[in-house]
């Protein structure tokens, strides 16, 4: 089969790539998107970590309905 | 822990890609038959080649898994076979345009590469559904172990028996008789050693995320634990949000992974 020429031939080759391309960037978008949630959810840890320490009184305890 | 030499692999990766992709398209001569289409061919192979080899990985790893009971080695089979799947996706995608180009059919179905590359797809997409249709995380580790070493198994099998056979029309690449030239030979090692690099780095930076993950719910477990014990009821306000978060992901697989060494 004769070869096909540049300008047929270019396209397939930029889709091939291009594919290859769309691949890596899906997947780092993924992975941008999952890095952001560990990041909030680490936020919101350490904000609780630095919050005062409400213990809960036994006169309070008392007044809750059992 | 996986974080470690993230960063050199990550460098070498982009490096090694942006030196094929020179190679490709400034050094590799036309090929007489096929002309400019033939340049698909540096990344459909190696493609091809990493996601079968990463499936035998996935295999290896598996076996490690049985072997040593330690849920990390399951963790990594996981992800090796996961990646595979990406990577004969694109396979797939690639020699489909390949085919289109070159013999005028997005799809051939006598040919046996096409087909049993299509096979071996096909068997590795059912390897996470049957994975999470089970609930317990150590029969689920260890059915998916020997899913991933009996699949791992037919892989060089059904390659060995599609090089047999006779009638393809698939070029051959490896060990055919019309060896590449030197500067053609040198392109497609580059592209098989970026590709490759591609793949153990893709692999690493789902290891570390999965691992950041398994340590932040273990954290957030440790200090809702702590917190009830000393009646500190912030441990209330601990947000869940994780567990929905990872709901897509294999949440157990991590657990366990990280369960001895957290103590959770």
């Amino acid at each position: 089969m004769p070869a096909l020429p540049l300008h047929e031939a270019g396209k397939y080759v930029a889709g091939a790539y291009i594919v290859l391309f769309a691949i890596v960037l899906i997947y780092v978008a993924i992975m941008a998107i999952r890095l952001s949630h560990i990041e909030r959810q680490l936020g919101e840890l350490l904000e609780l970590s630095e919050s005062p320490p409400e213990v809960e009184t036994s006169t309070e305890r008392e007044s809750l309905p059992a | 822990m996986y974080g470690k030499g993230l960063r050199t692999l990550s460098i070498a990766t982009v490096a090694a890609m942006a030196t094929a992709l020179c190679l490709v398209f400034f050094y590799a001569p036309l090929e007489a038959e096929q002309g400019f289409l033939q340049k698909i061919f540096y990344v459909h192979v190696p493609l091809a080649i990493v996601a079968l080899c990463g499936f035998v990985i996935g295999g290896l790893l598996a076996i490690q898994h049985l072997r040593t009971r330690d849920s990390r080695w399951d963790m990594r089979s996981y992800v090796a076979i996961h990646m595979s799947l990406i990577f004969a996706v694109g396979t797939l995608i690639t020699g489909s345009i390949w085919a289109k180009g070159s013999w005028g059919h997005w799809w051939v179905w006598s040919e046996p590469t096409l087909v049993s590359f299509l096979i071996v797809f096909l068997l590795y997409a059912t390897y996470q559904p049957l994975r999470f249709a089970i609930e317990d995380p150590e029969r689920q580790a260890r059915y998916a172990s020997v899913f991933a070493i009996t699949a791992g198994a037919f892989v060089p099998m059904n390659f060995i028996a599609v090089r047999l056979s006779t009638a393809y029309l698939h070029p051959r690449v490896l060990g055919s008789t019309s060896n590449l030239p030197g500067s053609m030979a040198l392109t497609f090692v580059v592209s098989l050693v970026a590709i490759a690099l591609l793949f153990a780095t893709l692999c690493k930076y789902e290891l570390t995320a999965k691992h950041a993950r398994a340590q932040l719910r273990a954290l957030r477990r440790r200090l809702a634990e702590t917190g009830t014990d000393q009646g500190d009821t912030r441990s209330a306000r601990i947000p869940e949000s994780a567990s929905a978060e990872g709901a897509c992901l294999p949440a157990s697989v991590e657990e366990v992974a990280t369960a001895g060494r957290f103590g959770v």
